[in-house]
């Protein structure tokens, strides 16, 4: 495949010419022989959403947790705004400051206030004042139709109302990257639309994303190019129209065959 | 099922009026009954008590009315002993213990001759009987002339916090363990270190778990407080020693005990109605 289809379409207006958010070179993980991450190349730019596909145990909340440091990689760097993070001298709490997460479950903290979630990182790690944090938490919790929990505790919520809550809580202290691992896979199906339709505001508000996903229809509308992943490589990547319309390698193909309906 | 009412708000069915006028009846059947066994039970154990031979010897060296008045004052006072102990060994308890387990979770190497000395310390003092380390500590460490003269219950005091904290440390231990990784990689990838996520997101939630294990833990070391007597602090079980021996009568310790377990109810209703919360919490609207 071309390098030309790889850089295609940055959104328009994208700072095409600047650093990528997160540029990851040759990263490779291993566990005793398994190898994970067999050598990745990946590049997120501004304002770009890019959504990680793969069969179950490809690597894709792996690569999520080593761009967050929460994994160490065995060889391989990593950049996040240009600079090397993967270099052991680097702070890597401030480093996760810069980064929004959201898993796939148990998100939220079960004896904090919905509140209190949200504006946790704000006071102890950006050190802003409890008055603004909050101000900024309500104006946050509003945006998700959920002001009215902002003193209730999590276990008061649905599944999807608390997905969105971390969501939002990820994004309170104004990350550079939004990193999103199957935030929808453990929830009921009729919950499952409220928080991809908050992913895909984000999305359209110009947040930097980088998603590992199964809802491959989700994929397509929304990312603006997709990653396969199987064998702990890059197998193939592209705008995700061309993607999924016209996959260009056999185990792509054989992939989007299992996993997609008809 | 709900009858329709001019205001148009809900008014019970009759079916739901039915149910509940049948489930008060049950309450009452079942409060009758179990007062009815109640009644038949203690009658059936007083009549075989009473009824022994030996009862009336029982009666007078045990409960005799009179020994129990006369030295109940002085062993209320040595109650007060045990609970300036309980006191400081409780808040001693909970500060070594915590500590402890924080100590246990520290990662990497740097860490290794601590995270070493925690275990040690816990397999040590859980595995030696307290009485030993009373002995130890109420007389061995004062003979080393190390330390100014202090009042015995003080050494007391030590032991009991020093092999409590041991078990409490690995209650707390349990408890962090219980608390889901994930909330730790939530915590972590906020940004916030290690320090903070054990001591805003981690410990938190272990101690909310533990909560009725430690107080079952409490409820044990209330007690415990009474062995400091044989270190020869006038503590209440040593004040009805001395009571005992003066009227040749063992009454004194059955006030003695009597009292040890006025002081432990309160903890120990508590205890029952925390856990009981707790499983309510856990299972929300379920009746079985
Ligand atoms: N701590 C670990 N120790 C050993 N093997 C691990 C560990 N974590 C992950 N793996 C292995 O690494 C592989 C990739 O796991 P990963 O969770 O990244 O897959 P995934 O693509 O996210 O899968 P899924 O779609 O099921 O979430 C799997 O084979 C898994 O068994
Ligand atoms: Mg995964």
């Amino acid at each position: 495949m071309s390098r030309a289809a790889d850089e295609a379409q940055p959104p328009a207006g994208a700072a095409g010419e600047r650093e990528p958010v997160l540029a990851l070179s040759g990263v490779r993980r291993a566990y005793g022989e398994h190898v994970v991450l067999d050598g990745v190349d990946l590049e997120v730019r501004a304002h770009e959403v890019v959504a990680l596909i793969g069969a179950s145990g490809s690597g894709k909340s792996t690569l999520l947790r080593t761009a967050n440091l929460l994994e160490p990689i065995d060889d391989g760097v990593i950049r996040l705004a240009g600079r090397d993070i993967s270099d052991p001298r680097v702070d890597a709490d401030a480093v996760r400051a810069r980064i929004g997460a959201v898993f796939q479950h148990y998100n939220l903290f079960p004896h904090l206030s919905v509140l209190d979630n949200v504006t946790l990182a704000s006071r102890l790690v950006h050190r802003t004042s409890k008055a603004e944090a909050e101000r900024r938490g309500q104006e946050l919790l509003a945006s998700i139709g959920l002001a009215n929990f902002a003193r209730a505790y999590p276990d008061r919520l649905s599944g999807g109302q608390q997905q969105r809550v971390a969501i939002v809580r990820a994004l309170a202290t104004g990350p550079e990257l939004l990193l999103l691992d199957e935030v929808t896979s453990a929830l009921d199906p009729e919950l499952v639309g409220e928080v991809l339709a908050l992913v895909r505001s984000l999305a359209d508000g110009g947040t930097t994303i980088l998603m590992a996903t199964h809802e491959m229809a989700f994929a397509r509308d929304v990312a603006d190019r997709v990653v396969f992943l199987d064998g702990g490589r890059i197998v193939e990547q592209g705008p995700s129209r061309e993607f999924f319309a016209a996959p260009r390698e056999e185990r792509t193909r054989a992939f989007l065959a299992r996993v997609l309906p008809g | 099922m709900s009858a329709a009412s001019p205001d148009g708000a809900w008014r019970p069915s009759e079916l739901e009026l039915g149910r509940r006028a049948f489930r008060r009846r049950q309450t009452w059947r079942s409060v009758l009954v179990s007062a009815l066994s109640t009644l038949v039970f203690a009658g059936l154990l007083a009549w075989a008590v009473l009824g022994s031979p030996g009862w009336a010897r029982v009666a007078e060296t045990f409960f005799d009315p009179e020994v129990a008045i006369a030295s109940l004052p002085r062993i209320a006072q040595g109650l007060l002993l045990n609970l300036q102990v309980l006191v400081f060994a409780a808040v001693g308890v909970l500060l070594v213990a915590i500590t402890l387990a924080t100590l246990r979770t520290l990662r990497g190497p740097v860490f290794f001759p601590l995270r070493a000395i925690a275990a040690g310390y816990t397999d040590l003092f859980r595995g030696v009987p307290l009485l030993i380390v009373l002995y130890l500590v109420g007389y061995g460490v004062p003979a080393l002339e190390f330390f100014p003269r202090l009042p015995v219950a003080v050494w007391g005091t030590i032991a009991i916090v020093l092999v409590y904290s041991a078990y409490v440390a690995e209650v707390f231990r349990a408890g962090i363990e219980a608390v889901h990784p994930s909330q730790r990689l939530a915590a972590r990838s906020l940004g916030l270190s290690h320090a903070q996520t054990m001591r805003r997101v981690v410990l938190p939630q272990a101690i909310r778990k533990v909560t009725p294990a430690l107080m079952n833990d409490f409820v044990a070391m209330q007690k415990d407080v009474g062995l400091i007597s044989v270190l020869g602090a006038v503590d209440a079980v040593r004040a009805a020693q001395i009571e005992t021996a003066h009227y040749f009568n063992f009454t004194p310790y059955v006030v003695a005990g009597l009292l040890f377990v006025l002081l432990a109810l309160p903890m120990v209703r508590l205890t029952d109605w925390v856990t009981a919360r707790m499983r309510r919490r856990e299972q929300i609207g379920s009746i079985v």
